[in-house]
């Protein structure tokens, strides 16, 4: 069975006058139907724009680069055009935003979007796409749905607003949900909801989502696997109980390992030295060799090939000696 | 709500009144007087000229004046013209208003349409040759002066090639019993060339408010949102961008609206324009302190209104200050 989405050697590049910059450098991955996928990295890893690239919305003067490829049921998104890439939009892929304060319009009522949104994809009537959109707002748990559907992005709390963003995501009945950090603008105590209302409604559509965070903890129990982003590339992917009872890359240990732990020692936080590179100029070899403690001689000169560490699991690191496929 | 409209309205007729105030005073304070004029061609005697002071009450105290100006003035009575006596100053400004709201709701129409729709258009494609192209040629209409500009378009389409009238705004020759339309048809023939002078030279502003306006909220997430929902590039751009991007072009509108109402002095000399703004300029050469004391005032009651009414535009615009 081919998977859902196929994403090969997808790179996102900037010109620059010093030369052009690269965010997204190379990435490769495929997700199932109903598949749950995170993808994880630090911040300024690419994550955003993977996610904005397979709805082809990089931002100006950024361009998704030739011989990238991004296929949606066999079919090439990155071919398509017009009405036809639309379709995708919100139709086959509904995108939530990490911001839910700048991602509505501050002039038009949460209704009014949502309702858009709606009809879009699918051609109703009035009568039809009001009720329709009643029925997402309360679907995604917002208290009066229709006395709500009258309000101004600014006259709801932010936890309220991001169920907003979600029924607009899901108002095209979308095979994939793309949720990009959902959950970083909002209190904690928002959080863990926001979280369990996208695992209710992905198991009643049965849609496969894409879940983008960089913190591990909200990856457990909520996925079956995880990607591993770092300086614009998958560097591993695992089933996600493999990954943390055996991660195999440096930089996927070392995330965990900066990981809060609820048992164990209070405040033992550990962060990873260092920073993200610039995209400008990637490292060379493995790009995480600068902040490795544990390189060795290859690491700096040599891109590492995948290699599998376990089962359904493989990275790119001179480390691993390899696990007979 | 009504409490800031109240208090809007308050400051606006104090303000109102200082204006009032204010011009009066320093059109006496600065030297010259009506009379001066009229005695500057053909000499008077003295007895003649203080006969003519206590006619216009030229003769009594300032404080004596201004009250009996205001006295007339709330009945609606804004006297005499000293130049065109005996006539109303009142028939006189009103017979002037409506030429000047013509040529200026004209200017708007264009302005707004034209405006807004190329500035959009620059935005939406930024750098590009057209953007520069657009550019440049709205800042070399704003640069041209507006009387050099009505000269050079009068004497290329009314006098070589003879294709549009030259000067007023109606053709004397016309037969006193000609129908609506050919009156409304001459009337707009003698509009095209002020009205095409005026929006050269103040389309530039629209455009470039617009542009910068359309670019500051073109990168902004809930247009990506938008466009993640799958909507179309118009609904895009007009429904979603624009509507956030028409708030600087509320304000310049505000600023334009007086300018309905007063005319463009320049254009309205070059083109023999009988509105406001040739009145206004005769009346500043010529002292005539009753007509200058009512267009001033319709001045400042035309930039008070549009103030409040562009920031009542805004407030129903922008629902996040609409229950402020
Ligand atoms: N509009 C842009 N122009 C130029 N470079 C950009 C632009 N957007 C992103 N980048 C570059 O791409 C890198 C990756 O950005 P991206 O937003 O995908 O990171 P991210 O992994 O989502 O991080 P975060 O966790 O902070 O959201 C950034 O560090 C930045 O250098
Ligand atoms: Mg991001």
């Amino acid at each position: 069975m081919t998977p859902l989405l196929t994403v090969d050697n997808l790179r996102v590049t900037f010109p620059r006058a010093a030369g052009p910059s690269t965010p997204v450098d190379g990435v490769s991955f495929a997700i199932d139907r109903g598949e749950r996928v995170a993808l994880v990295g630090e911040s300024g890893s690419g994550k955003s724009l993977t996610c904005l690239a397979l709805l082809r919305l990089i931002p100006n003067p950024g361009v998704i680069a030739p011989g990238s490829s991004i296929r949606l049921d066999g079919t090439e998104v990155l071919s398509l055009e017009g009405e036809a890439l639309r379709a995708i939009r919100g139709g086959r892929i509904g995108l939530v935003f990490q911001d839910p304060m700048t991602s509505l319009n501050p002039v038009l009522t949460v209704g009014y979007q949502v309702r858009e949104a709606v009809t879009a994809h699918r051609n109703m009537s009035r009568a039809e796409a009001r009720d329709r959109t009643i029925a997402l707002l309360d679907e995604v748990g917002i208290p009066d749905p229709a006395e709500r559907a009258d309000a101004y992005p600014h006259q709801l709390s932010g936890g309220l607003r991001q169920r907003v963003m979600i029924a607009i995501a899901l108002a095209g009945e979308p095979d994939l949900l793309v949720a990009d950090e959902p959950t970083t603008a909002l209190d904690v105590t928002i959080q863990a909801q926001i979280l369990e209302l996208l695992d209710r409604i992905r198991a009643r559509r049965n849609m496969a989502v894409l879940l983008i965070t960089h913190d591990l903890g909200v990856v457990a129990g909520r996925t079956d696997r995880v990607m591993v982003m770092y300086a614009g590339q998958i560097i591993e992917t695992a089933p996600t109980a493999r990954l943390f009872a055996a991660p195999a890359h440096p930089y996927t240990q070392a995330l965990l390992q900066s990981m809060p732990r609820l048992t164990g020692p209070v405040g033992r936080l550990v962060s990873i030295g260092g920073s993200v590179p610039d995209p400008t100029a990637w490292p060379t070899g493995c790009r995480f060799h600068p902040r490795c403690d544990r390189r060795i001689t290859p690491c700096a000169g040599e891109v590492p090939p995948w290699r599998a560490a376990g089962p359904g699991q493989e990275a790119r690191c001179w480390l691993i000696e390899g696990v007979a496929p | 709500m009504s409490r800031w409209l109240l208090r809007r309205l308050v400051d606006a007729v104090v303000t109102f009144l200082l204006v009032a105030v204010l011009v009066f005073v320093l059109m006496r304070l600065a030297p010259g007087d009506p009379l001066d004029r009229l005695t500057e061609d053909r000499p008077m005697a003295p007895a003649e000229q203080a006969r003519l002071r206590t006619l216009f009450g030229l003769d009594q105290p300032l404080g004596t004046q201004f009250v009996r100006f205001a006295e007339a003035a709330v009945r609606g009575d804004f006297g005499a013209s000293i130049e065109y006596y005996p006539t109303r100053v009142t028939d006189l400004v009103t017979s002037r208003l409506g030429p000047s709201l013509l040529l200026g709701f004209t200017v708007l129409l264009v302005n707004l349409i034209g405006g807004v729709w190329l500035g959009v258009l620059q935005a939406r494609r930024r750098g590009s040759r057209l953007d520069r192209w657009l550019t440049r040629l709205s800042l070399a209409g704003y640069a041209a002066p507006s009387f050099w500009l009505g000269w050079m378009l009068v004497s290329l389409f009314a006098i070589k090639w003879r294709l549009l009238p030259a000067a007023q705004m109606t053709d004397p020759l016309l037969p006193p019993d000609a129908g609506w339309l050919s009156r409304a048809a001459d009337v707009g023939a003698h509009l095209i060339l002020p009205a095409v002078t005026l929006s050269i030279v103040s389309l530039a502003a629209t455009m470039r408010y617009q542009r910068s306006a359309m670019l500051e909220v073109l990168r902004l997430d809930f247009v990506f949102a938008a466009r993640a929902r799958g909507l179309s590039e118009r609904r895009v751009i007009w429904r979603h961008a624009w509507r956030n991007a028409l708030f600087p072009i509320l304000t310049l509108l505000g600023l334009w609206l007086p300018i309905l109402v007063t005319g463009a002095v320049f254009v309205e000399q070059v083109f023999n324009w009988p509105g406001l703004g040739s009145l206004t300029a005769g009346a500043v050469m010529t002292r005539d302190y009753p007509v200058l004391m009512a267009t001033a005032l319709l001045v400042a009651a035309a930039v008070l209104i549009s103030g409040i009414l562009t920031d009542l535009a805004h407030r129903w615009l922008d629902p996040r200050t609409r229950d402020g």
